[in-house]
């Protein structure tokens, strides 16, 4: 087995990370120990154990308590965590990490190779059924000696390396879960990893509190005493809590959009949109191609020519997120800046809408469709209004309707919509997160799936290439293509690359060094 | 009649009320003609405060026109409070006269089922009736009208008890008028004025009901009233006052006159009541 071209790419990859070290000394910045970081988490996680709950919150908490063999920069290259090199064989088939030594879980005992091949093998295959997805190409895991472990596929896999973030595949402590329930079992309710913060309290409905893991395996680190994630349900709380200094960090969702521009205005305050690159949501339209004229091709391409997308990243959203430019985020590896949707055009689209055999009547309506609303929160029902209104311009009549949260998932998934709006996360890849929305074999009753109806044999064909082809030329050639194929299409109307942002008192350092953004370790998070 | 008026004018908060009513019926009858074009319509920059850019009232966080909102939304808040109140009137009215005409266990049946009623906080069962039906112009007149109809059948069953012992209403009955001949053409009429009284009030109620209602986010998404424009507002208050405070100008003002008529009509019509009030004060 070679040393792969990807394997000289791990020790290039490696300087990012220093070259931020070196600036921050630049600066005249020193790391400094000691300072307690109050944050705040929304909604409360049901539980804490990353694997066993993946929604954002306990991602978020138990990014802190976790580590996976990797982590990822902004552009998605893999940088070290618990792996500290790692080798692909030639043919694409042989995945072998060299782990950090010295890595020791809470509860004392040493992190080895076991661990990892359980963590993977067992324990995420069990619990996270998107793991499992990727993990069920895995023919065999491999303790090769306590540091170093293999993994070998049954076909060539590109993607693999971009599945071994914490948030995906944290590592977690094989003899406290061997042979029991992987949910049930204790250590669940008291997570134990090999992160720089150990869990020490949480009083539900109140607080959770993080306090320093002396025997982290980074010398001197983490510069924090403790992390304390506050449950505060209420957004206008969780502002007042940001301007007054109670916390000095919020995330995700914490400040609703529209607050942001006095968040920015106060000068003690850092605004950060960066740090979802891995994740990189895409919001859009979702058509229902079951429904006419939605089926007709003309249609689509006018509705989207009929909206205005920077106005929904700029006036809506305040500048947290980007105008949508097709398919794939900008964020995502293999997309193609050269695949263009329509642009915001008024006039193309009543001239698409006449071709299409759709007159307006006397109200100066062309057809009546309803559009759903999506449930989470007031800015997507300004979003509602502002689609009605805009297509209204070309003569399309929108009929809202205001749904709740349940209601809104059972009707997506069960194809019971004519339009509404979805975001879903793409995970760095086309093949882990965009493919699932447009082959016709993923056309299911079922949230997330590909619940327009779109099927085209080449998109599906080209799918399956990109997904398949161990080279990433050749996944770029497939990748490229299809997206040419789906900006001519429009199966769905993109709208927006969402971000959400990071906000924290400009005294914390190195907040944002990841991909992952606020779902990273903190150990090298510091007040100055 | 003139001396309908005579008392009516007597209190003059009701005169101010009834004109400024007048003026907000003249807005929305008047609203396609001052403010042509939907409401939803982006006519301007977002957040213009008011006076700029050529709006009188400022524009919202998608460049809508403000007043264009209030004058549109006069249209929908009316029609609901007159609606809902008229709906209402229907179930009260005659669940109150079978109670207070029938008497004995048909009165008893129908004032535990009204109590029933009267137990359920109002907004509450509102908000539930209208998150059960999905929030539509429908649905949100028919929540108003099941929770405010309690107290017409109570007042209207007192009225009812009352009356149906008088002397005329003997003398139809000797006569052999059929039941529903007397109950509405001879106890009804008598039995009027508290009903026109309350269901004033009521217009009012409704009105802040389905403000209320908006403002939480179930409103009829296809419809701007008052409520929405408010609600809409909230969020962003520091940022653009006007966008709440007009509408719930134009709230107060509607609502404090429908309030200030309805005790100009109960003046009106028990002139002796008020005049005793008068004395005293």
């Amino acid at each position: 087995m070679g040393i792969s071209r990807r394997g000289l790419m791990a020790a290039a990859a490696v300087t990012p990370w220093l070259m931020r070290a070196e600036e921050a000394l630049a600066q005249g910045i020193q790391p400094k120990r000691g300072g307690t970081l109050t944050t705040i988490v929304n909604p409360e996680p049901p539980v804490l154990h990353i694997g066993v709950n993946n929604q954002a919150p306990t991602l978020i908490v138990g990014g802190k308590i976790f580590q996976g063999l990797l982590r990822y920069s902004a552009k998605l290259e893999p940088l070290p965590e618990l792996a500290k090199s790692w080798e692909v064989s030639a043919d694409g088939l042989e995945y072998t990490f060299r782990l950090q030594e010295n890595v020791k879980f809470h509860d004392g005992t040493p992190m080895t190779a076991e661990d990892v091949i359980f963590s993977i093998m067992k324990f995420h295959m069990e619990v996270s059924p998107r793991a499992r997805g990727v993990f069920a190409r895995i023919k065999e895991g491999v303790v090769v000696d306590p540091h170093t472990a293999k993994f070998i596929l049954s076909a060539p896999f590109e993607p693999f390396l971009l599945m071994f973030d914490v948030t995906v595949s944290a590592i977690v402590p094989k003899h406290l879960f061997e042979g029991q329930d992987y949910r049930q079992a204790p250590v669940v309710q008291k997570p134990v990893g090999t992160g720089p913060f150990r869990f020490v309290e949480w009083q539900r409905g109140n607080f959770i509190r993080l306090e320093r893991f002396a025997d982290y395996w980074k010398p001197g680190q983490p510069y924090l005493d403790a992390i304390i994630y506050r449950v505060v349900p209420d957004s206008q709380s969780r502002r007042l809590a940001l301007e007054t200094g109670q916390v000095q960090l919020t995330q995700s969702n914490d400040i609703e959009p529209f607050d942001i521009p006095q968040m920015r205005a106060r000068p003690n305050l850092e605004v950060q949109t960066a740090g979802w690159e891995y994740f990189g949501p895409l919001m859009w339209l979702e058509l229902n191609h079951r429904v006419k004229p939605l089926d007709d091709v003309r249609v689509r391409q006018a509705l989207a020519h009929a909206v205005n997308r920077d106005f929904i990243a700029q006036r809506l959203w305040f500048g947290i997120g980007k105008p949508a430019t097709g398919p794939v985020s900008s964020a995502t590896r293999f997309y193609d800046a050269s695949a263009k949707m329509p642009a915001y055009n008024v006039e193309t689209a009543k001239k698409l809408l006449d071709d299409a055999g759709l007159k307006p009547n006397a109200q100066g309506v062309r057809f009546t469709i309803r559009h759903m609303s999506l449930p989470y929160g007031e800015v997507f029902t300004r979003l509602a209004e502002f689609l009605k209104q805009s297509l209204r311009q070309v003569g399309v009549d929108l009929q809202l309707e205001s749904v709740d949260v349940g209601t809104w998932a059972q009707r997506t998934a069960n194809w019971d919509f004519d339009t509404t709006i979805n975001y879903l996360y793409q995970y760095g890849d086309p093949t882990l997160g965009v493919e699932r929305s447009y082959v016709s074999t993923n056309i299911k009753k079922i949230l997330f799936s590909n619940v327009s109806g779109y099927a085209n044999p080449k998109v599906d064909e080209l799918f399956t290439q990109g997904r398949d082809a161990a080279d990433p030329k050749a996944r770029q050639a497939a990748f490229s293509a299809v997206q040419k194929i789906l900006v001519e299409e429009v199966p769905l109307v993109w709208l927006m690359e969402m971000a959400f942002p990071s906000i924290y008192d400009k005294k914390l350092h190195n907040i944002i060094t990841s991909g992952a953004g606020v779902h990273a370790s903190f150990d090298d998070v510091f007040f100055a | 009649m003139k001396e309908f008026w005579r008392n009516f004018r007597r209190n003059r908060g009701a005169v101010v009320g009834l004109a400024v009513l007048l003026l907000v019926l003249l807005l929305a009858v008047l609203a396609p003609v001052l403010f042509p074009g939907s409401p939803w319509d982006m006519a301007g920059m977002p957040f213009a405060p008011p006076g700029e850019m050529g709006m009188l009232l400022g524009t919202d966080s998608l460049g809508r026109d403000v007043a264009a909102g209030i004058a549109h939304g006069a249209r929908v808040s009316l029609l609901v409070g007159a609606v809902s109140t008229v709906a209402a009137l229907a179930i009260g009215v005659s669940l109150g006269a079978v109670a207070g005409y029938l008497g004995g266990v048909a009165d008893d049946v129908v004032m535990r089922f009204t109590e029933f009623f009267q137990t359920i906080p109002s907004f509450v069962l509102a908000i539930l009736l209208v998150a059960i039906f999905t929030p539509s112009i429908g649905s949100i007149v028919f929540a108003i009208a099941v929770v405010s109809w309690p107290p017409v059948a109570r007042v209207v069953r007192a009225e009812f008890l009352s009356l149906r012992s008088r002397e005329f209403v003997q003398a139809a009955e000797v006569l052999g008028k059929s039941r529903l001949s007397i109950v509405v053409g001879d106890i009804l009429p008598n039995a009027l004025s508290p009903i026109v009284v309350l269901s004033s009030l009521m217009v009012a109620s409704a009105i802040l009901l389905e403000s209320a209602l908006s403002f939480l986010g179930l409103g009829d998404p296809n419809m701007m009233s008052w409520g929405f424009l408010i609600g809409s507002g909230r969020s962003v208050i520091r940022m653009a006052w006007w966008m709440s405070v007009f509408p719930g100008i134009a709230i107060f003002l509607t609502v404090l006159s429908l309030n200030l008529v309805g005790e100009g009509l109960s003046d009106a019509l028990n002139p002796r009541l008020a005049r005793n009030r008068g004395g005293k004060a």
